[in-house]
Protein backbone atom coordinates (compact mmCIF):
# COMPACT_ATOMS: atom_id res chain seq x y z
CA UNK A 1 0.00 0.00 0.00
CA UNK A 2 1.43 3.40 -1.28
CA UNK A 3 2.48 6.08 1.56
CA UNK A 4 0.57 9.27 0.86
CA UNK A 5 3.33 12.49 0.87
CA UNK A 6 1.48 15.23 2.48
CA UNK A 7 1.96 18.04 4.27
CA UNK A 8 -0.73 18.90 7.13
CA UNK A 9 -1.04 22.69 7.70
CA UNK A 10 -3.23 24.57 9.82
CA UNK A 11 -4.93 27.73 8.27
CA UNK A 12 -8.19 30.29 8.68
CA UNK A 13 -11.24 29.87 6.15
CA UNK A 14 -11.00 33.42 4.30
CA UNK A 15 -13.86 33.03 2.11
CA UNK A 16 -16.24 29.97 0.74
CA UNK A 17 -16.19 29.47 -2.82
CA UNK A 18 -18.71 27.52 -5.65
CA UNK A 19 -18.23 23.58 -5.62
CA UNK A 20 -17.33 23.26 -1.67
CA UNK A 21 -13.99 24.96 -1.83
CA UNK A 22 -12.48 27.79 0.00
CA UNK A 23 -9.62 30.17 0.03
CA UNK A 24 -7.54 29.06 3.27
CA UNK A 25 -4.77 31.39 4.94
CA UNK A 26 -2.26 29.51 6.42
CA UNK A 27 0.21 30.89 9.30
CA UNK A 28 3.05 31.68 7.37
CA UNK A 29 0.38 34.02 5.24
CA UNK A 30 0.07 32.00 2.14
CA UNK A 31 -3.46 31.79 0.87
CA UNK A 32 -4.23 28.18 -0.93
CA UNK A 33 -7.35 26.55 -2.65
CA UNK A 34 -9.01 24.25 -0.70
CA UNK A 35 -11.95 21.35 -1.43
CA UNK A 36 -13.09 19.65 1.27
CA UNK A 37 -12.04 15.91 1.81
CA UNK A 38 -14.70 12.93 2.27
CA UNK A 39 -14.71 12.75 5.85
CA UNK A 40 -16.26 16.48 6.18
CA UNK A 41 -18.87 15.70 3.67
CA UNK A 42 -20.35 13.07 4.72
CA UNK A 43 -20.33 14.29 8.42
CA UNK A 44 -22.22 17.11 6.92
CA UNK A 45 -19.77 19.56 8.83
CA UNK A 46 -20.18 22.93 8.21
CA UNK A 47 -17.22 25.10 6.99
CA UNK A 48 -17.54 28.85 7.52
CA UNK A 49 -15.37 31.74 6.98
CA UNK A 50 -13.13 32.23 10.47
CA UNK A 51 -13.01 28.88 10.76
CA UNK A 52 -9.57 27.50 11.90
CA UNK A 53 -8.82 24.03 9.83
CA UNK A 54 -6.18 21.32 9.04
CA UNK A 55 -5.10 20.96 5.54
CA UNK A 56 -3.42 18.54 3.50
CA UNK A 57 -0.96 19.88 0.91
CA UNK A 58 1.06 18.10 -1.96
CA UNK A 59 4.76 19.04 -1.68
CA UNK A 60 4.80 19.05 -5.20
CA UNK A 61 1.79 22.06 -5.38
CA UNK A 62 1.39 24.22 -2.28
CA UNK A 63 -1.41 26.30 -3.60
CA UNK A 64 -4.09 23.71 -2.98
CA UNK A 65 -5.12 20.80 -0.28
CA UNK A 66 -7.65 18.72 0.72
CA UNK A 67 -9.35 20.32 4.28
CA UNK A 68 -9.60 16.88 6.65
CA UNK A 69 -10.41 19.08 10.03
CA UNK A 70 -12.43 21.56 11.02
CA UNK A 71 -10.92 22.60 14.74
CA UNK A 72 -14.06 23.04 17.20
CA UNK B 1 12.35 4.96 15.36
CA UNK B 2 15.10 5.05 13.04
CA UNK B 3 15.49 2.64 9.98
CA UNK B 4 15.72 -1.02 10.80
CA UNK B 5 18.29 -3.29 9.75
CA UNK B 6 16.67 -6.95 9.96
CA UNK B 7 18.40 -9.82 11.43
CA UNK B 8 18.26 -13.10 9.39
CA UNK B 9 15.59 -14.04 11.52
CA UNK B 10 13.72 -11.67 10.60
CA UNK B 11 14.51 -11.81 6.83
CA UNK B 12 13.44 -15.14 7.04
CA UNK B 13 9.98 -14.36 7.85
CA UNK B 14 9.84 -11.76 5.70
CA UNK B 15 10.78 -13.92 3.01
CA UNK B 16 8.24 -16.47 3.58
CA UNK B 17 5.39 -13.80 3.67
CA UNK B 18 6.64 -12.49 0.52
CA UNK B 19 6.45 -16.00 -1.27
CA UNK B 20 3.25 -16.00 -0.10
CA UNK B 21 2.20 -12.64 -1.49
CA UNK B 22 3.61 -14.10 -4.81
CA UNK B 23 1.76 -17.03 -4.81
CA UNK B 24 -1.49 -14.84 -3.52
CA UNK B 25 -1.16 -12.23 -6.27
CA UNK B 26 -0.65 -15.16 -8.79
CA UNK B 27 -3.77 -16.69 -8.26
CA UNK B 28 -5.91 -13.86 -7.75
CA UNK B 29 -4.82 -12.30 -10.96
CA UNK B 30 -6.55 -15.20 -12.43
CA UNK B 31 -9.62 -14.48 -11.14
CA UNK B 32 -9.55 -11.14 -12.92
CA UNK B 33 -12.00 -11.20 -16.05
CA UNK B 34 -14.72 -9.23 -17.16
CA UNK B 35 -17.65 -9.67 -15.22
CA UNK B 36 -16.30 -9.89 -11.60
CA UNK B 37 -16.57 -7.00 -9.02
CA UNK B 38 -13.99 -5.30 -7.08
CA UNK B 39 -15.81 -6.74 -4.25
CA UNK B 40 -15.59 -10.79 -4.70
CA UNK B 41 -11.60 -9.71 -6.25
CA UNK B 42 -11.26 -9.08 -2.44
CA UNK B 43 -13.45 -11.09 -0.94
CA UNK B 44 -11.32 -14.21 -3.12
CA UNK B 45 -8.15 -12.60 -2.06
CA UNK B 46 -8.66 -12.17 1.79
CA UNK B 47 -9.84 -15.96 1.86
CA UNK B 48 -6.93 -16.55 0.43
CA UNK B 49 -4.43 -14.83 2.57
CA UNK B 50 -6.08 -16.42 5.82
CA UNK B 51 -5.77 -19.96 4.33
CA UNK B 52 -1.96 -19.38 4.42
CA UNK B 53 -2.13 -18.73 7.93
CA UNK B 54 -1.24 -14.95 7.63
CA UNK B 55 -3.73 -11.80 8.25
CA UNK B 56 -4.12 -9.19 5.10
CA UNK B 57 -2.13 -6.08 6.61
CA UNK B 58 -4.75 -3.41 4.55
CA UNK B 59 -8.03 -4.64 6.67
CA UNK B 60 -9.07 -2.00 9.11
CA UNK B 61 -5.32 -0.43 8.48
CA UNK B 62 -5.77 3.44 8.74
CA UNK B 63 -9.35 2.50 8.68
CA UNK B 64 -8.96 0.59 5.11
CA UNK B 65 -11.97 -1.20 4.83
CA UNK B 66 -11.04 -3.82 2.43
CA UNK B 67 -7.88 -6.83 2.20
CA UNK B 68 -7.17 -5.82 -1.37
CA UNK B 69 -6.80 -2.66 -3.15
CA UNK B 70 -8.46 -2.29 -6.61
CA UNK B 71 -7.69 0.21 -8.88
CA UNK B 72 -9.04 0.50 -12.63
CA UNK B 73 -7.94 2.56 -15.03
CA UNK B 74 -7.81 6.12 -14.19
CA UNK B 75 -7.91 5.02 -10.57
CA UNK B 76 -3.93 5.23 -9.49
CA UNK B 77 -4.29 3.26 -5.74
CA UNK B 78 -6.36 2.40 -3.27
CA UNK B 79 -9.70 1.74 -5.33
CA UNK B 80 -11.97 0.31 -2.28
CA UNK B 81 -13.70 -2.85 -3.29
CA UNK B 82 -17.09 -2.29 -4.13
CA UNK B 83 -19.62 -4.77 -5.73
CA UNK B 84 -21.30 -2.08 -8.28
CA UNK B 85 -17.91 -1.64 -9.34
CA UNK B 86 -17.37 -4.56 -12.72
CA UNK B 87 -14.18 -5.46 -14.17
CA UNK B 88 -15.02 -4.83 -17.79
CA UNK B 89 -12.87 -6.18 -21.06
CA UNK B 90 -9.94 -3.81 -21.80
CA UNK B 91 -9.73 -2.58 -18.48
CA UNK B 92 -6.58 -2.30 -16.78
CA UNK B 93 -6.43 -3.82 -12.96
CA UNK B 94 -4.38 -3.18 -10.29
CA UNK B 95 -3.99 -4.99 -7.52
CA UNK B 96 -2.11 -4.13 -3.84
CA UNK B 97 -2.21 -6.65 -1.14
CA UNK B 98 0.21 -7.12 2.12
CA UNK B 99 0.28 -9.86 3.93
CA UNK B 100 1.52 -10.33 7.58
CA UNK B 101 3.44 -13.90 8.95
CA UNK B 102 4.29 -14.15 12.09
CA UNK B 103 4.76 -10.72 12.94
CA UNK B 104 6.48 -9.60 9.75
CA UNK B 105 4.96 -7.78 6.47
CA UNK B 106 5.03 -8.32 2.90
CA UNK B 107 3.43 -5.43 0.02
CA UNK B 108 3.11 -5.81 -3.37
CA UNK B 109 1.22 -4.73 -6.40
CA UNK B 110 0.58 -6.05 -10.21
CA UNK B 111 -1.34 -4.70 -12.57
CA UNK B 112 -3.19 -7.24 -15.13
CA UNK B 113 -4.72 -6.50 -18.65
CA UNK B 114 -8.14 -8.03 -19.09
CA UNK B 115 -8.62 -9.00 -22.78
CA UNK B 116 -8.25 -6.72 -25.70
CA UNK B 117 -6.54 -3.89 -23.52
CA UNK B 118 -5.22 -0.59 -26.03
CA UNK B 119 -1.92 -0.38 -27.36
CA UNK B 120 -0.99 2.25 -24.75
CA UNK B 121 -2.27 0.19 -22.08
CA UNK B 122 -0.14 -2.63 -22.82
CA UNK B 123 2.76 0.02 -23.14
CA UNK B 124 1.91 1.56 -19.85
CA UNK B 125 2.08 -1.53 -17.75
CA UNK B 126 5.12 -2.84 -18.73
CA UNK B 127 6.80 0.16 -18.54
CA UNK B 128 5.68 0.53 -15.06
CA UNK B 129 6.85 -3.08 -14.31
CA UNK B 130 9.95 -2.48 -15.86
CA UNK B 131 10.77 0.85 -14.41
CA UNK B 132 10.67 -1.57 -10.61
CA UNK B 133 13.87 -2.90 -12.08
CA UNK B 134 15.57 -0.14 -13.22
CA UNK B 135 15.08 1.37 -10.27
CA UNK B 136 16.28 -1.55 -7.84
CA UNK B 137 19.74 -1.72 -9.70
CA UNK B 138 20.62 1.27 -7.63
CA UNK B 139 19.50 -0.39 -4.38
CA UNK B 140 22.65 -1.17 -3.69
CA UNK B 141 24.89 0.51 -0.42
CA UNK B 142 26.90 3.38 -1.72
CA UNK B 143 23.67 4.79 -3.15
CA UNK B 144 20.65 6.69 -1.56
CA UNK B 145 17.19 6.56 -1.75
CA UNK B 146 16.84 9.37 -4.43
CA UNK B 147 18.95 6.77 -6.98
CA UNK B 148 16.17 4.24 -7.10
CA UNK B 149 13.63 7.22 -7.60
CA UNK B 150 15.92 8.95 -10.05
CA UNK B 151 16.14 5.73 -12.34
CA UNK B 152 12.68 5.17 -11.90
CA UNK B 153 11.62 8.31 -13.10
CA UNK B 154 14.11 8.88 -15.67
CA UNK B 155 13.03 5.34 -17.50
CA UNK B 156 9.01 6.39 -17.35
CA UNK B 157 9.82 10.17 -18.81
CA UNK B 158 11.61 8.19 -21.71
CA UNK B 159 8.72 6.56 -22.82
CA UNK B 160 6.52 9.58 -21.98
CA UNK B 161 4.82 9.00 -19.13
CA UNK B 162 4.76 10.65 -15.51
CA UNK B 163 5.75 9.23 -12.54
CA UNK B 164 2.86 10.26 -9.27
CA UNK B 165 4.44 12.27 -6.85
CA UNK B 166 2.13 12.48 -3.88
CA UNK B 167 2.68 8.86 -3.53
CA UNK B 168 5.62 7.29 -2.18
CA UNK B 169 7.05 3.52 -1.46
CA UNK B 170 8.52 2.94 2.26
CA UNK B 171 10.33 0.47 4.60
CA UNK B 172 8.47 -2.00 5.47
CA UNK B 173 9.34 -5.00 8.01
CA UNK B 174 6.93 -5.43 11.42
CA UNK B 175 4.98 -2.44 10.21
CA UNK B 176 3.91 -2.11 6.90
CA UNK B 177 4.80 1.49 6.95
CA UNK B 178 8.30 2.49 8.23
CA UNK B 179 10.76 4.68 7.66
CA UNK B 180 11.89 6.03 5.01
CA UNK B 181 9.52 6.86 2.28
CA UNK B 182 11.11 6.00 -0.77
CA UNK B 183 9.68 8.04 -3.81
CA UNK B 184 9.28 7.03 -7.49
CA UNK B 185 11.41 10.61 -8.57
CA UNK B 186 14.39 12.29 -7.93
CA UNK B 187 13.24 14.04 -4.70
CA UNK B 188 14.30 17.36 -3.06
CA UNK B 189 16.06 15.56 -0.44
CA UNK B 190 18.93 12.50 -1.24
CA UNK B 191 17.43 10.47 1.37
CA UNK B 192 19.06 8.16 3.57
CA UNK B 193 22.23 6.01 2.40
CA UNK B 194 20.97 2.04 1.70
CA UNK B 195 22.38 -0.44 4.07
CA UNK B 196 22.41 -4.28 4.08
CA UNK B 197 19.20 -5.04 5.81
CA UNK B 198 17.17 -1.94 4.76
CA UNK B 199 13.64 -3.80 3.86
CA UNK B 200 11.60 -1.63 1.63
CA UNK B 201 8.81 -1.80 -0.64
CA UNK B 202 9.51 -0.46 -4.24
CA UNK B 203 6.37 0.82 -5.87
CA UNK B 204 6.38 2.51 -9.14
CA UNK B 205 2.99 4.30 -9.93
CA UNK B 206 2.68 5.73 -13.32
CA UNK B 207 0.10 7.99 -14.93
CA UNK B 208 -0.02 8.10 -19.14
CA UNK B 209 -0.74 11.75 -18.76
CA UNK B 210 0.55 14.22 -16.37
CA UNK B 211 1.66 13.15 -12.67
CA UNK B 212 -1.78 15.18 -11.24
CA UNK B 213 -4.02 13.30 -8.57
CA UNK B 214 -6.58 13.89 -6.63
CA UNK B 215 -8.61 11.63 -3.68
CA UNK B 216 -12.51 10.88 -4.30
CA UNK B 217 -14.74 11.41 -2.01
CA UNK B 218 -14.44 8.15 -0.14
CA UNK B 219 -10.63 9.51 1.45
CA UNK B 220 -9.38 6.41 0.37
CA UNK B 221 -9.35 6.20 -3.97
CA UNK B 222 -6.54 7.92 -5.44
CA UNK B 223 -7.22 9.15 -9.82
CA UNK B 224 -5.20 10.65 -12.14
CA UNK B 225 -6.51 14.37 -12.59
CA UNK B 226 -6.54 14.15 -16.20
CA UNK B 227 -8.41 11.16 -16.17
CA UNK B 228 -4.98 9.34 -17.70
CA UNK B 229 -4.66 5.48 -17.47
CA UNK B 230 -2.40 4.62 -14.65
CA UNK B 231 -0.77 1.36 -13.07
CA UNK B 232 1.49 0.37 -10.40
CA UNK B 233 3.75 -2.54 -10.01
CA UNK B 234 5.09 -3.26 -6.32
CA UNK B 235 7.78 -5.41 -4.86
CA UNK B 236 8.97 -5.80 -1.53
CA UNK B 237 12.97 -5.88 -1.33
CA UNK B 238 16.05 -6.35 0.77
CA UNK B 239 19.17 -4.30 0.57
CA UNK B 240 22.43 -7.02 0.66
CA UNK B 241 26.16 -6.61 0.76
CA UNK B 242 25.64 -6.66 -3.31
CA UNK B 243 22.33 -7.40 -5.34
CA UNK B 244 18.67 -6.45 -3.45
CA UNK B 245 17.14 -9.20 -3.49
CA UNK B 246 13.39 -9.31 -3.96
CA UNK B 247 11.41 -10.96 -0.99
CA UNK B 248 7.58 -11.07 -2.66
CA UNK B 249 8.61 -13.37 -5.04
CA UNK B 250 8.17 -17.71 -5.47
CA UNK B 251 9.41 -20.59 -7.19
CA UNK B 252 7.95 -20.68 -10.79
CA UNK B 253 6.06 -17.45 -10.00
CA UNK B 254 7.19 -15.22 -12.80
CA UNK B 255 8.00 -11.83 -11.58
Amino acid sequence: MSKVDAIEVEGVVLEKLPNAMFRVQLENGHVVLGHISGKIRMGYIKILPGDTVKIELSPYDLTKGRIVWRNK
Amino acid sequence: MPITRKSQKEIELMREAGRILAIVHNELAKEVKPGITTKRIDEIGETMIRDFGCEPSFLNYCGYPGSICVSINDEVVHGIPNEKHIVRDGDIVSLDAGVIYQGYHSDAARTIMVGNVSEEARKLVEVTRQSFFEGIKYAKPGYHIIDIGRAVQEYVEKHGFSVVRDLTGHGIGKKLHEKPNVPNFADRHKGPRLKPGMTIAVEPMVNAGEYDVEWMDDDWTVVTYDGSLSAHYENTILITEGEPVILSQADGIPL
